[in-house]
């Protein structure tokens, strides 16, 4: 209550002539996400950590009552989809904020109509380091795909591991990866031996494996969307003996996503990798987390995606609360830059400059603790910024 | 459009031919609707617009389809070939819409020209193999040509000028609702001409009995392939226009599922009738769009559950259930 009279009073004084709605309307907060097709477990995933937040921290944002409104984009890929929905938020359902966004296409098509209505908009998954350059009012609580892509590459460097073959899906993700690691690895002194892209969709991993294994480096990087192909690389791994011939696996920590670890099975033991959030992440805010998960949501597992929600929305909290309810966009962006907190994955920040995330990336490592498969943390680099923007 | 007495048999009357091509009043009905729509749903232009490119790419396939009889899965190459022309013109300076749709749609025929000597060679499994694999092909291509498509994060950079140098595109969708409308019509309105044209007689002839199309003098190849090479420059257009009005391409508009959704709001509609594409499109996207509000997980179980329906108690579609309907109403028994 005495909150809520703060931000009243702060509304009053700071933006009588700006603010016609009184602070005590509700926000309402768009969320664009693919909830059906192929990527419909990005939009579960990031919708949970959405609605976790609101229970466990309250929905009242600065004084105002969070309403969601959920727009399914499926498939995700389709821009002209994602861009009508949020017209449609913005003119019709009058949403103050725009958020949510699996996947860059729909990112990128949406980022002009933030710009145009003048609309803050949250981005808690789509990662190609390019998205928050589309619009000022763009903020990213997720990852940027070079951000997880180097530290595995610097790690490799000083592990002992001198010749690296890359293996990535063909395609635009697959490509920036495989720039990314080819960039910090040979800049640290190692050597590509080999490069194959492979396509994105069923491929037969056999020719490749074989050929890696005659080339025999040190390690293999891969990057493959995360699903039915990772296992099966995974697996045919193992079989074909290229973990028996001494030859490790690196990989960036989206493959052994929490959502299908157990699905690759054993084949993923020891795959190292570089990430931002394990669900085996040791700390107090981590356990609180992931109780609170499974309670709301026992048949799931807490990833990468729903961190990005749960962020997501404690990003906007926090503004909201800076800015006594106000969600303009100008003050939203000014309120978000340099904003610091102690996310469930460890310390994290706006960039003041990119108004992209700065966090902690881990080194993990699979391993099966008390009978699951998780990625377990053993070293890290700390509040790295995007290479991708340097 | 009259038919030229010269090519008629002096014992058979085209009275009927020329009735079926004159504008009957329901048709005008129908065209006041869009325009209604504007006042009564100006807050739902940009889905509006989607629903006229939609209705006027799926026009493209009922004219190759419904007409001709040409099955095709992959009608989406066309598509995507137009509206990665019209969003690398843009992109490159040459933000001109008319001009960009004029490129879209050439550019779109030639594909539809080329891959038409490969979709005459078989009859109907094959060509439903032939155009899946031309569009699979197209697919590949353009996500593995990252650097000049932006493969799957899409293309960047689309700006697209006012038209013809005053309405400019507007956060509200209104300008992009008028000009993807006016398109349809006047794609529509050729269309019509089209399908009531000796052409279009001859191309339902080829596709009820093609042996005896060669026997009164209609050259079924030459046919085809000017049809087809037609559909693919209306299919063409309709990528063109969806480039223009959200200023972004998405590998999206080469995917299968795009065709194979297309061909399923047609069946829904009601192939060979040019009005069964548009009534289909409306009636599948205005679902889609109130049935994901409703309930974004499971929309697709009702969806599912509508066209069962249409497939059990309406075989022609929704148009034709609306004929049989008309007629029954019109001539009692």
């Amino acid at each position: 209550m005495r909150h809520l009279k703060k931000s009243i009073v702060a509304a009053a004084f700071t933006l009588a002539a700006s603010l016609p709605a009184l602070a005590a309307d509700p926000i309402k907060i768009g969320l664009v996400l693919p909830m059906t097709g192929p990527f419909a477990a990005y939009g579960k995933q990031i919708e949970h950590g959405v609605k976790l937040y609101l229970a466990t921290k309250g929905d009242t944002f600065g004084g105002r009552k969070v309403e969601l409104i959920v727009k399914d984009d499926a498939p995700g890929t389709a821009g002209d989809v994602s861009k009508r929905l949020a017209q449609e938020l913005v003119i019709k359902d009058k949403v103050d904020i725009l958020a949510g966004f699996g996947l860059t296409p729909s990112a990128f098509a949406v980022a002009p109509v933030a710009t145009e209505a003048k609309k803050p908009m949250v981005v808690m998954n789509a990662a190609t380091s390019a998205v928050t350059t589309k619009s000022n009012y763009l903020v990213r609580t997720s990852m940027t795909l070079p951000q997880i892509t180097a530290p595995i590459a610097t790690w490799a460097s000083k592990n002992g591991i001198k010749k690296v073959f890359t293996l990535v899906a063909d395609y635009g993700p697959g490509h920036d990866a495989e720039g990314q690691f080819k960039k910090t690895f040979t800049a640290a002194g190692g050597e590509i031996v080999g490069e194959v892209r492979a396509p994105v969709k069923n491929p037969d991993f056999a020719p490749f494996l074989q050929k890696i294994k005659d080339t025999k480096p040190d390690a293999v990087f891969i990057f493959l969307p995360p699903g039915a192909e990772t296992i099966a690389f995974m697996k045919g791994f193992t079989e074909r003996g290229l973990t028996a011939a001494g030859i490790r696996l690196i990989a960036t920590g989206d493959l052994p996503d929490e959502d299908i670890l157990e699905a690759i099975g054993d084949a993923a033991l020891g795959l190292i990798t570089s990430f931002h959030y394990s669900e085996a992440h040791k700390s107090p805010e981590n356990k609180a987390y992931t109780e609170a998960y499974y309670k709301a949501y026992p048949k799931d597992r807490p990833n990468f995606m729903s961190m990005g929600g749960y962020d997501g929305m404690h990003l906007i909290a926090e503004v909201l609360k800076k800015t006594g309810g106000n969600a303009d966009a100008e003050k939203f962006v000014e309120a978000a830059k340099g904003m610091k907190w102690t996310s469930p994955r460890g310390p994290i920040s706006i960039d003041p400059v990119t108004r992209d995330i700065v966090q902690t990336i881990y080194i993990r490592k699979v391993e099966r603790v008390a009978g699951k498969l998780q990625n377990v943390e053993f070293d890290q680099v700390n509040e790295f910024k995007d290479p991708g923007k340097q | 459009m009259s038919m030229p007495p010269s090519s008629v048999d002096s014992a058979f009357s085209a009275t009927p031919l020329r009735d079926a091509s004159r504008w009957h009043p329901a048709e005008y009905a129908f065209w006041v609707l869009p325009v209604l729509a504007y006042f009564v749903f100006g807050e739902n232009l940009s889905l509006l617009s989607q629903i006229a490119i939609a209705a006027l790419f799926c026009l493209s396939l009922d004219l190759i389809l419904g007409y001709a009889g040409i099955v095709s899965l992959g009608h989406a190459a066309f598509f995507g070939v137009g509206a990665y022309a019209a969003g690398l013109l843009a992109k490159h300076g040459w933000g001109d819409p008319l001009l960009g749709l004029a490129a879209a749609a050439a550019i779109a025929a030639a594909a539809g020209f080329v891959t038409s000597f490969l979709v005459l060679r078989g009859s109907d499994l094959t060509r439903l193999m032939v155009t899946l694999g031309v569009a699979v092909m197209l697919y590949e291509g353009a996500n593995k040509a990252t650097a000049f498509t932006g493969g799957v994060d899409g293309l960047q950079g689309v700006e697209v000028k006012p038209i013809l140098g005053m309405f400019s595109f507007d956060l509200y969708g209104k300008t992009a609702y008028w000009y993807s409308l006016a398109v349809l019509f006047v794609m529509f309105w050729l269309a019509r001409r089209l399908v009531h044209s000796p052409f279009g007689l001859s191309l339902r002839g080829i596709r009820q009995n093609v042996g005896r199309m060669p026997a009164i003098g209609a050259p079924v190849n030459g046919r085809l392939v000017a049809v087809y090479t037609i559909g693919a420059a209306y299919a063409g257009v309709a990528g063109g226009l969806l480039t223009q009005t959200t200023q972004f391409v998405s590998l999206d508009v080469l995917s299968f599922s795009r065709s194979a959704e297309l061909l399923l709001i047609l069946v829904l509609g009601g192939t060979g009738r040019l009005y069964g594409a548009l009534i289909g499109t409306m009636v599948f996207m205005t679902a889609h769009h109130f049935l994901s509000g409703i309930n974004p997980q499971y929309w697709q179980f009702w969806l599912g559950a509508a066209l069962v329906l249409v497939v059990l108690f309406a075989r022609d579609g929704i148009m034709g259930l609306l004929q049989k309907l008309g007629t029954r109403w019109t001539k009692p028994a």
